[in-house]
């Protein structure tokens, strides 16, 4: 790549700089003390190029030998981005995916294990589909099969849980599978990417066989929370503790400083149980949040387009208004399988204590129990893709699977 | 005394003021100032930087930036999401872009078509994010002053850093308050060229920027820094210099260093002197049984020492009033955790015994000519302090290093870091630009402040101020009250008096004067312009309103059954004075006036106008007078 070092002539001042490439009627100068400029490009604006400058491609850091004494972690890239780099030179910030840049900006990460890695896709979180997932899952048990000891998967924050819980449901694994991604963008020196990569690594060199989240627990960068894939919740849009279990507590805690993990909850330990990937789902399911007033016709929509499952979010206890029962009726009984969940997220599903919730068992509605609505509909998804038998749904549905559910409502 | 012209002095300043907006840089918190015992959260964070961001660094940074630190950051009620590094920024705060385009405007300088904010990697933890936001506003200004122009390069709005409120070994603890309050930093031309223009200059800044009435004002609001060099020397930038009157002291004693650094270069040179070899021997058993405390207590850690061959009685120079070029030494070995230098130049003073001396110099091979440095400490940190040493010696055979230096209270400067490389920048991508339009170029110069000298010009020619009065006023934080005072029929004279000479005073008295609002002062001279009270019932009133500033003037002077008696009342307390005194009268006269003022305004102090008591009085004594 070439870089232009220009001199800009506009009413009595010159600049010099690089120019950077902008849209527009307007120059963008990276001056010779760092800061850009915007000038405007019109018949008043001399620009001379002084000469053309090569963009050096960086040098790539060598691998660091291999610790024999060491387990081996397979870091999975998805677009989510753990470690980046700056060009002071021209403000140019680039995402690093390979292990080699990754261990480079994170060099902590080699105390902990030997790593290898793969990008699978380079996608923003919110542009994944369910095809994403399945290749991801069998990536991971590719992986495992190779003799991973552990995997990390760095992964764009907004849609991480989605993904957690489709790898919780679609893999049996007998090593742990640990999704980390930052909250602030991993070129500011103030990045949760160290705290939360470092922390990661060592849960997938535990003997924590489970898919889980590991991010910050608290907005200090003192240790971070294990939460389980399927009970996971981003809630925050900016924070560095977005990440909280819902409706269970998470499996446990990890120490930055000394990397001690306290867990507190039962989990599934390495070695449990043998691999088993079932990477099918059923992409045509759909989740429709019901608001006072919602058009019903959404549920006709989903049920002309040939949908086999629909999760609905409901209010509180798990409501729709009386309006939307036929709809929901019709869908049930043209074998679209509906799933009640509830947009309060704290609390478990029951449609017996009122009129509206009781129609609804009558038009069919699956209660899905506590589970999370986006939870429930990746569950919905890989059901599906089992059994389309309306009471293997529902029996499965309202089944623990991945620890998404539980029978009992613990007090906190 | 030094002739500046032929050593080719030159300076430049680097202006850092706080602007006074409601809001901050990048966020809807007000730019307040907190005390840390009000904090209502607390964060521990931790910065992370590779080795090859870095750059080109000296190893005492390498260090400080491979240590994990740990730094704790107090927030308030009044600090948000942004200033915790948890939300991206608001937009650029336009209310601080007006004030900085204005600043630049005063200082004819050409603002650029489109402001790009950007970030600048600062890694001592006094920003959250790891990063200062800065923007270049403006270029290619001048300053005129009384002792030439001076060019100004440019013009940058940036958000203050976090203010440091205690440090240790293992981390630092900032206050988030202070994060994020606008400031511009004004960066003049190395065109000044004596001691007494950077003070000029920088005076210039101060009576400009304070003329805006845009700015804070205080302590710490205002900071300078000032980069200095002499032609065969090196540029000194010396932070933090926070008092104007010091500014002459530290260039004087800067262009002194260099001077004499230069001095010692040349001795080096005529003595032959050779680029010096870093080896660190252990000394400790040549002090086993010493008398010296400090080293006694280090002992079991262990005393080094290197030889500085030909610097023998250099170091004990002294190179800036009360400043020997070992403390040169000293502030390079601080870096690394160790307490201090000990040189062969100055011992005795510790409670060294010459027979150590003597068998320091013997064990290190020392000539009579050598300098012998030693520290006490771990060998780790001793060796890269020694290390330092041996560095900022060789740097000595060829004159002044450029350096970071901090401002001493005395005007002398102290090593603190070497000169930054390029500042290490990118954009910050969660700010839009901001194009300036030419509509509101032509606005903010329409409205352009008067500078205070032609403020004071126009209160002695609009109001027949006094040249002293004038000064005061026009440069008052009140001069716009002032003129709403002024402008309702009040005497001008009367108003400076109340606003700046009666507040202090109640101020010294211990009345919280700061409670009192422009409106405040409004409510009393409206009281005054309808003679509902006197003049001399001004500081009472001040007083009352300052304690209970939800109160009204009016209900206050009421309060104080305070209102002016009317002619009727006036002449009937006059009468009485003057009947008791008719002989007093009788014998003196119209002289009788002044002495007799006194008992009457007994009564009526703070009550009724002066003037009219002494004229009513004046008619009563000449009416006696003709009685006869």
């Amino acid at each position: 790549m070439k870089i232009k070092r220009v001199k800009v002539e506009r009413e009595g001042v010159t600049y010099t700089g690089l120019m950077m490439p902008s849209k527009g009627a307007r120059i963008i100068l990276k001056l010779d003390n760092g800061y850009n400029i915007g000038i405007k490009k019109d018949a008043k604006t001399k620009v001379t190029t002084l000469k053309e400058e090569g963009v050096e491609s960086r040098k790539k850091m060598p691998s660091p030998s291999p610790n024999p004494s060491l387990p081996t972690i397979s870091i999975l890239s998805t677009g989510g981005t753990i470690a980046s780099k700056v060009d002071y030179r021209t403000g140019a910030v680039t995402s690093q995916f390979d292990v080699e840049d990754i261990l480079n900006a994170i060099p902590e990460l080699t105390e902990i294990a030997n790593f290898r890695g793969k990008v699978i896709y380079n996608i923003l979180s919110e542009n994944m589909k369910a095809e994403c997932w399945q290749k991801l899952a069998r990536a991971v048990a590719n992986e495992i099969k190779k003799g991973a000891d552990g995997i990390m998967i760095t992964h764009g924050t907004d849609t991480m849980t989605y993904t957690a819980a489709a790898l919780s449901f679609m893999l049996k694994t007998p090593v742990p599978i640990v999704f980390v991604g930052s909250q602030r963008s991993a070129d500011r020196p103030s990045s949760d990417n160290v705290v939360n990569a470092v922390c990661a690594a060592k849960v997938a060199t535990s003997d924590i066989a489970e898919v889980v989240v590991v991010m910050h627990a608290g907005t200090s960068d003192d240790e971070c929370l294990i939460h389980r894939g399927a009970r996971v919740r981003k809630m925050h849009s900016s924070r560095r503790d977005a990440f909280q279990s819902i409706n269970a507590k998470p499996i446990g805690r990890i120490d930055y400083e000394t990397r001690k993990i306290r867990t507190s909850e039962e989990y599934r330990k390495r070695g449990g149980q043998e691999l088993v990937l079932n990477d099918r789902l059923e992409a045509k399911c759909a989740l429709v949040k019901f608001s006072p007033g919602a058009d019903h016709s959404i549920i006709d929509y989903y049920t002309g387009k040939g949908y086999k499952g629909v999760v609905i979010e409901g209010t509180g206890l798990g409501h729709v208004s009386t309006e939307w029962i036929a709809s929901i009726k019709k869908a049930v009984d043209s074998g679209i399988h509906v799933v009640m969940t509830s947009q309060c997220l704290g609390g478990r599903i029951c449609d017996r204590v009122y009129d509206t919730g009781r129609d609804l068992l009558n038009a069919g509605v699956i209660e899905g129990e506590d589970m999370l609505p986006e939870v429930a509909l990746v569950k919905l998804m890989w059901v599906l893709a089992q059994t389309e038998d309306p009471a293997k749904v529902r029996q499965l549905m309202q089944t623990n699977i991945a620890g998404e559910l539980s029978r009992r409502s613990e007090h906190a | 005394m030094l002739d500046y012209r032929r050593l080719g002095l030159r300076a430049g300043l680097e202006i850092h003021q706080q602007l006074d907006t409601k809001r901050k840089l990048f966020c809807n918190c007000p730019t307040r100032l907190r005390s840390a015992d009000e904090s209502t959260y607390e964060i521990r964070r931790g910065l992370h930087l590779t080795e090859s961001e870095l750059g080109e660094i000296d190893r005492a940074a390498l260090e400080e930036a491979r240590r994990r630190r740990l730094f704790i950051y107090k927030g308030y009620d009044t600090t948000c999401l942004v200033e915790n590094d948890e939300e991206p920024p608001q937009p650029l705060n336009q209310e601080a872009l007006d004030v900085a385009l204005e600043v630049a405007l005063l200082l004819n300088m050409t603002p650029v078509n489109e402001v790009h904010t950007m970030r600048k990697i600062v890694i001592d933890g006094s920003n959250t994010s790891g990063f200062q936001r800065t923007a270049f506003v403006a270029s290619n200004g001048k300053i005129s002053t009384s002792d030439g122009d001076i060019g100004i390069a440019t013009l940058c709005l940036e958000e203050e850093a976090a203010q440091k409120v205690a440090e240790d070994k293992n981390g630092v603890m900032y206050s988030l308050d202070r994060l994020g309050i606008p400031l511009v930093e004004i960066a003049t031309k190395a065109d000044i060229t004596t001691p007494k223009q950077a003070r000029i200059v920088a005076e210039g800044f101060g009576m400009m920027l304070r003329s805006t009435g845009k700015v804070k004002r205080g302590i710490g609001t205002i900071r300078q820094d000032i980069n200095i060099s002499i032609a065969e020397g090196a540029r000194a930038e010396i932070k933090g210099v926070q008092a104007l009157n010091l500014i002459e002291a530290i260039v004087e004693r800067e262009v002194l260093r260099q001077v004499n650094l230069l001095k010692i270069r040349d001795e080096l040179k005529r003595r032959g002197a050779k680029r010096v070899k870093t080896e660190i021997i252990n000394v400790s058993d040549v002090f086993a049984s010493t008398k010296c405390g400090v080293i006694k207590k280090a002992l079991k850690k262990g005393v080094f020492a290197v030889r500085l061959p030909k610097f023998g009685g250099l170091v004990g120079q002294e190179i800036q009033p009360g400043r020997r070029f070992g403390a040169e030494f000293a502030d390079r070995a601080k870096r690394f955790g160790i307490g201090g230098v000990f040189h062969t130049d100055e011992l005795l003073g510790y409670g060294i015994t010459n027979a150590e001396v003597t068998t320091l110099k013997k064990r290190v091979h020392a000539a009579p000519e050598d300098c012998v440095i030693f520290v006490a400490g771990e060998r780790s940190k001793a060796a890269l302090a020694l290390e330092g040493v041996v560095e900022r010696a060789n740097m000595a055979l060829k004159g002044v290093p450029e350096e970071t230096r901090r401002a001493l209270e005395d005007g002398n400067s102290a090593y603190m870091r070497p000169l930054p490389g390029a500042a290490r920048m990118y954009p910050e991508t969660d700010v839009l630009p901001v194009p300036i339009s030419q509509k509101r170029l032509k606005r903010i110069k329409s409205a352009l402040p008067e500078l205070f000298p032609e403020r004071r010009a126009r209160y002695i020619k609009e109001y027949a101020l006094s040249e002293e009065f004038a000064g005061l006023m026009s440069r008052s934080s009140k001069a716009r009250l002032f003129e709403r005072i002024v402008a309702l029929g009040i005497s001008p004279t009367l108003v400076v008096r109340t606003l700046e000479a009666t507040t202090s005073e109640l101020s010294r008295e211990g009345v919280p004067v700061q409670s009192l609002k422009d409106e405040h002062f409004m409510e009393v001279f409206k009281l005054i312009k309808v003679n509902r009270i006197a003049k001399e019932g001004i500081p009472l009133v001040l007083r009352s309103l300052a304690a209970n500033p939800s109160k009204t003037a009016e209900e206050v002077a009421l309060e104080l059954g305070l209102r002016t008696p009317d002619r009727k009342e006036i002449e009937s307390i006059i009468d009485k004075v003057v009947q008791s005194k008719e002989g007093f009268i009788r014998e003196r006269g119209l002289r009788a006036v002044k002495p007799l003022m006194g008992v009457v305004m007994k009564q009526l102090r703070g009550k009724a106008d002066g003037r009219l008591v002494n004229s009513i009085l004046k008619e009563k004594i000449t009416a006696i007078m003709r009685e006869k």
